[in-house]
């Protein structure tokens, strides 16, 4: 069964662009725009692995990767995150994610970055 | 009280300059001519009684060996060096018991050291302003931000496009259609982003220099003085030319409370009081039933007075700051916890006065009238204000002597009960 990773990112176009990409790539991807609802779809349906944008309207990513890591069925769920600023990136460190990724962003790095995180082989070019 | 040593290297200037024998002023001042000797060469510390004879047998004002310009100087290099002293290598720490000897010999340079030290620290200043504009400007980093997710969205999408061989064409032209409309967010935010960056705020406005020191700068080019024909016909000319906003709503503020204590004491009916009375500004409350803040304002900002003033609100943190001679005032940071002024501002309504002397500042004493008040700006039940002022005079006058200082660093008393920090000026004892 195809590995399942939650985006949680309030862009579309970026979000579009990341689904299209992990979907070719023969994960399952959900989407949340925002963080409440991106809570409840963790739940529902429990992913292998999340990407938060670190800028969220209402819920900061901050907040829901708190929120994430305070759950016990969600504490030890690989995180990812889009942050644009480097101080962002120490408050998010200390929050508990795992893996960082700068925007802009290239493809190749956000897929090599997903493929390491869930654990799959690195694929040649 | 112990003379610099700059006052030997002067009283022998001055002599040889006058073309007398060291043993006719020695003979005339009542010393002998060895001790004289000892003195013109910075070997021995001269008494104010001695110096007395010396000025008098040299014919001079004993007050231009040690006072003027170059004390101003003096006390500014002090002020450098101890800003400085955390920053300077061991081997290149300021010779600051020197500090006289270099002003002495050198002016230009030792001015030019100072004019640095002040750039230094507006420099510094400019450099934090920015720092904390880049840093908390929520609008620059909303349009950072703004710039940094188009970018991202057009970075993946047109690598979608690019890198992707056998892209079906519905997803083609969705892309594409994204690309476009990222392509157009990102155009209006670096546009925003540039207008921002590029609108009125320069430099000067975020503060070069300190916006009260602009406005002490703009009163010192005016000797502190304001007519009321001046008042009257109003300072907008004047003021528009100070650089930093905040500088110019201080200027007009200043301007404001003097038009208010001209109303309440036309210069004329203030001048007749004064010669009956004296520069007393208690008596001249008293007998003009004024507030003495007005009366010390007023008395400060006399042409051709001496007077010097400084004004504190409740944190204690100095308003207002014209210095008088022999009397250098901090120019930044805390001033001396024994200052009358802090006397007074603990007790409001109560008069506070002193005779006065600055550690390391000559013999040269002053008597310090403080007097502070309350109000309350938004009634009873709001926050009180307080104000308290000093008025620094002149004083000849024989009686105990109270050694103060500027600020702590440059502070030479030793035994001081007071003291919050270690000086950078070797301790001398409190006559």
């Amino acid at each position: 069964m195809a590995q399942h990773v939650l985006l949680i990112e309030d862009e579309p176009n970026i979000a579009e662009a990341i689904r299209f990409l992990l979907t070719r790539d023969g994960l399952r991807v959900s989407h949340a725009a925002e963080g409440a609802a991106a809570l409840v779809l963790l739940r529902q349906d429990p992913p292998d692995l999340v990407i938060l944008d670190h800028m969220l309207p209402g819920m900061s990513g901050l907040e829901v990767l708190t929120a994430v890591r305070a759950d016990p069925e969600s504490r030890n769920l690989p995180v990812m995150m889009l942050t644009a600023r480097g101080r962002d990136r120490e408050m998010a460190e200390a929050a508990g994610a795992d893996r960082f990724m700068t925007k802009p962003f290239s493809n190749a790095e956000i897929i090599a970055e997903v493929r390491t995180m869930l654990g799959q082989p690195r694929q040649a070019p | 009280m112990p003379l610099s040593a700059l006052t030997g290297t002067k009283l022998r200037d001055r002599r040889l300059a006058a073309g007398l024998r060291q043993a006719d002023v020695a003979a005339r001042a009542g010393i002998s001519a060895s001790y004289l000797n000892l003195i013109e060469h910075n070997r021995r510390k001269v008494t104010p009684e001695v110096m007395e004879r010396l000025a008098d047998a040299l014919q001079i004002d004993r007050a231009a060996l040690v006072e003027g310009r170059e004390a101003a100087l003096v006390e500014d290099l002090r002020a450098a060096a101890a800003r400085n002293a955390a920053q300077a290598q061991p081997q290149a720490a300021a010779e600051v018991e020197r500090v006289e000897d270099l002003v002495d010999r050198f002016p230009g340079w030792a001015a030019l050291l100072v004019a640095l030290d002040v750039r230094g620290r507006a420099l510094e200043r400019a450099v934090e302003a920015l720092n904390d504009r880049m840093t908390h400007d929520p609008h620059l980093s909303q349009s950072l931000h703004e710039l940094l997710s188009s970018l991202s969205a057009v970075r993946a999408t047109a690598a979608i496009l690019a890198e992707t061989p056998d892209l079906e064409p519905d997803w083609a032209a969705r892309f594409h259609r994204n690309l476009h409309q990222d392509s157009e967010r990102l155009a209006a935010g670096a546009e925003a982003l540039v207008g921002f960056l590029d609108a009125g705020q320069g430099i000067k406005e975020q503060g070069i220099a300190a916006p009260q020191e602009e406005v002490e700068d703009w009163l010192r080019g005016r000797s502190w003085v304001i007519r009321d024909v001046e008042l009257a016909a109003g300072l907008e000319e004047e003021i528009e030319h100070l650089a930093s906003t905040a500088a110019r709503s201080l200027a007009r503020a200043h301007v404001a409370r003097a038009r208010a204590d001209a109303a309440a004491l036309p210069e004329a009916a203030f001048l007749a009081a004064l010669a009956e009375t004296g520069p007393d500004p208690l008596a001249l409350a008293g007998r003009l039933g004024l507030s003495p803040l007005v009366v010390m304002r007023r008395l400060a900002g006399m042409p051709g007075t001496s007077a010097g003033l400084v004004t504190c609100d409740g944190s204690g943190t100095l308003t207002f700051r014209k210095p008088a001679t022999g009397f250098p005032l901090p120019r930044f940071g805390a001033a001396c916890p024994l200052w009358p002024l802090y006397g007074a501002l603990g007790r409001p309504l109560q008069p506070v006065e002193a005779r006065v002397q600055m550690a390391g500042q000559s013999d040269r004493r002053h008597r310090a009238v403080a007097w502070a008040e309350t109000r309350h700006p938004l009634g009873p039940r709001g926050p009180e204000l307080r104000e308290a002022a000093m008025l620094i005079l002149p004083d000849d006058g024989a009686g105990p002597v109270l050694t103060i200082g500027s600020s702590c660093r440059i502070c030479a008393r030793g035994d001081c009960p007071a003291r919050r920090e270690p000086s950078i000026l070797a301790a001398e004892g409190v006559g």
